[in-house]
């Protein structure tokens, strides 16, 4: 016995099982607590919930949805919401903080200075402050009546940012769609026969081409080309319409992520070891084949881990919306529950969406790391 | 070798500084240009909105106007609702003095004499014992003022520094539990860690508002504010979790081995050799995520609390001052700046000083 105490594999399977057998109980407790509670409060569980119609209007929404929409599909409205925002506000900060990146590593001291100040003053100020700041800004904008007009196409009002759209018809888009698919099994069948900027350069242009060739010609008579908005009224027909909370999230989440990209991809263009570009040099490198065939690939190499977390961060801060009114899936989410109780199950979708959101952006940009990293060493 | 090149020729005289760091190339000289121009517009344009044509006193609350600068006169009208939230106004030099303690707890912190396993903790228990203590009263004769009336930056102090105090043990528990060599203990931490760290801080926050109360009985329930700190204390454990593993991976595997050859107990290895190395060496991330986690108390403000974001919001909420949004979160912005600037600046000299092989 006290041989069997004493032996290590036999304490650490105790302790194992003691531990198992009090997360179960945990559970089991939290369970048991909540069927009581939930079944005082006379709610149905389970996900039947789903079927039924909402009763309430979502005020933003790439798909059709009314309050006779179920809560399936407004849920799906949600994440849509949710993808739409995240996926503009990762393109448009890593744009800008790229551009931040090349000014803060530059020579000239004043766009040093303006990249430094930028990144100082946007990432030390809450999200939410900023979101708050710019929703501000835009709903006090003038009526657009008196809205600011750029050229007389887009427009700047309280109602938000009116901008010009091409307008394709159903007949366009299934043509685009076309040209998409061919131009990507041209370049699926063309691989190891010629260079990939080539090849990828050549689809990207077969696809505008045909994009052109529809504006132009493809038209049902009396469409116009592009659709810009015009006052009618109290209000803008036509174009596009980018609304206020829409916009402010945009921005502020938009300008608070550059800030902490352009830093990931100044460390990565920093981290680049000054014997390569040197080497580079040498060899008769001009700056810009340097740039480009030593120094960011490199740099990419080093911040793509940094980045994958930054990318799930700003998802993760589209939540941000709900304080303006924004219908992200959160937003969504927490209406639900107000409106049907379905606690549990919603909040089980709202953590499964998250989840799945994220699991995907990490899971590409792993695989995508996987391409790029150095073969031959681990 | 004739016509070997003599070394370059280092210049340093005040016009080649010039040429090398404004005028290199010929589209150097564009861009700075463009960017002289630029910061000149915006450096007249923030100083005269700012200073020269501001609108400083309330007494002249009526020359505000959409056409003049600044009107900070909504600072001296609402910036004790912005600071105290609606804590009773005989009682706000206890909210001020509160806020004081902790801030002497984190400058006192940043000095390198207090960097001890046992010091800091204490330190830090002290100054939040402080803090509670005067905020809520009902010793030594102040008055009860219960968290429902706390409010506006005492309140993102609060939520700040209860986060840290539960946080931080929370962390070392996770970090320790996720390298043990119990395979269920250390999966099962593992797979509390990622989730959390997947979802939004919001979300969590919300489940420990409005959720928790239907599935946890009556007597451990606490209050919303307690709930909630405890859910970001959690969050936060998560992330710092992450940080501690990593420098308790980066002390060397010789040290735990002779430790454990020279027989001593598990706690004494953790609290005397790994620890201690383990915080040393991440410092910097330690205070990056600090700083982190004091720009997300604003979060709280969603879920229905009165910290300062809700406070400037509610300052300019009235008819009264409702044109003076911008100041308001300028005011607010710049709070914030003064925190997070100062402590992430401290975490880069640090960062500077240990790279440099001192602390």
């Amino acid at each position: 016995m006290s041989q069997l105490l004493a032996s290590q594999k036999f304490r650490s399977a105790v302790l194992q099982g003691g531990f198992v057998v009090a997360v179960i109980a945990l559970i089991v407790s939290i369970i048991l607590v909540g069927q009581r509670n939930i079944a005082d409060q006379g709610i149905a569980t389970g996900f039947g919930f789903l079927e039924r119609t909402t009763g309430w209007p979502v005020n933003f929404s790439i798909i059709e949805v009314t309050g006779r929409s179920t809560y399936a599909r407004v849920l799906w409205a949600g994440l849509l919401n949710t993808m739409l925002v995240g996926f503009i506000t990762l393109f448009l900060a890593t744009l800008l903080g790229l551009a931040l990146a090349l000014m803060r590593v530059s020579n000239n001291t004043l766009m040093k200075l303006t990249g430094t100040t930028y990144v100082e003053v946007f990432r030390n100020v809450p999200v939410i402050l900023q979101v708050f700041f710019w929703y501000a800004i835009l709903t006090h904008l003038p009526s657009p009546k008196q809205a600011y007009s750029l050229a007389d196409v887009a427009f700047l009002s309280n109602r938000g940012l009116m901008l010009p759209i091409p307008s394709l018809s159903g007949a366009d888009l299934i043509w685009l769609v076309g040209a998409i698919a061919v131009a990507g099994v041209a370049v699926w069948f063309t691989r190891g026969r010629l260079v990939a900027s080539r090849r990828w350069s050549m689809a990207a242009g077969f696809i505008a081409l045909v994009f052109i060739l529809l504006l132009v010609a493809g038209r049902e008579p009396g469409a116009g080309l592009i659709s810009t908005p015009e006052l009618k009224g109290l209000r803008f027909k036509g174009g596009l319409t980018l609304k206020p909370e829409f916009t402010a999230l945009l921005i502020g989440l938009t300008l608070f992520g550059a800030s902490y990209i352009g830093e990931i991809i100044r460390g990565g263009l920093l981290s680049v070891d000054r014997g390569k570009l040197e080497a580079g040099r040498a060899l008769g490198f001009s700056t810009f084949q340097i740039n480009r065939l030593i120094r960011i690939p490199l740099a990419f190499r080093a911040m793509l881990p940094a980045l994958t977390n930054q990318y799930i961060w700003l998802m993760k801060g589209t939540t941000v919306g709900i304080a303006i009114g924004y219908p992200d899936y959160f937003a969504i989410v927490s209406t639900s529950i107000n409106q049907s109780g379905q606690t549990l199950e919603l909040l089980a979708l709202l953590m499964g969406g998250f989840i799945l959101i994220n699991y995907s952006i990490g899971f590409a940009m792993n695989r995508l790391n996987e391409r790029i990293k150095l073969k031959g060493r681990s | 070798m004739t016509d070997a090149a003599f070394p370059p020729v280092v210049k340093t005289g005040l016009a080649d500084w010039f040429r090398k760091h404004f005028f290199a190339t010929w589209y150097d000289t564009i861009f700075s240009l463009i960017f002289a121009a630029l910061i000149f517009w915006s450096l007249q344009a923030f100083i005269g909105w700012a200073v020269l044509d501001a609108i400083w006193r309330v007494e002249n609350k009526d020359l505000c106007t959409r056409d003049a600068g600044a009107c900070w006169a909504v600072i001296e009208s609402r910036g004790r609702l912005i600071l105290f939230g609606l804590y009773p106004y005989e009682e706000q030099w206890r909210s001020t003095l509160a806020c004081l303690a902790i801030i002497v707890t984190i400058a006192l912190s940043c000095l390198p004499r207090f960097w001890s396993i046992r010091r800091l903790p204490t330190l830090w228990i002290a100054g939040f014992g402080t803090f509670v203590l005067l905020m809520r009263g009902g010793l030594a004769g102040l008055e009860v003022v219960t968290s429902e009336q706390w409010g506006g930056l005492s309140l993102t102090i609060f939520i700040f520094s209860g986060v840290f105090v539960i946080g931080m043990p929370l962390a070392v528990v996770f970090a320790l539990a996720r390298r043990s060599s119990l395979p269920v203990i250390a999966k099962s931490f593992g797979l509390l860690i990622d989730i959390v760290r997947s979802l939004p801080l919001l979300t969590i926050l919300f489940a420990a508002a409005v959720i928790v109360p239907l599935l946890v009985p009556e007597w451990l329930q606490g209050n919303k504010l307690m709930r909630v700190v405890v859910a970001f204390a959690v969050f936060f454990a998560a992330y710092q979790a992450e940080i501690i593993r990593a420098g308790l991976q980066s002390t060397s595997q010789g040290q735990e081995e002779a430790a454990v050859a020279l027989g001593m107990p598990y706690w004494s290895l953790v609290v005397d050799i790994l620890l201690p190395q383990a915080f040393r060496n991440t410092l910097p991330s330690t205070i990056n995520q600090a700083v982190i986690t004091f720009k997300e108390t604003s979060i709280v403000t969603i879920i229905g609390f009165f910290e300062v974001m809700a406070s400037g919001n509610a300052a300019i909420g009235t008819g009264e001052w409702g044109n003076q949004y911008i100041e308001v979160y300028v005011f607010l912005a710049l709070i914030y700046f003064v925190f997070v600037f100062g402590l992430s600046r401290y975490g880069a000299w640090l960062e500077n000083r240990m790279r440099l092989g001192h602390a």
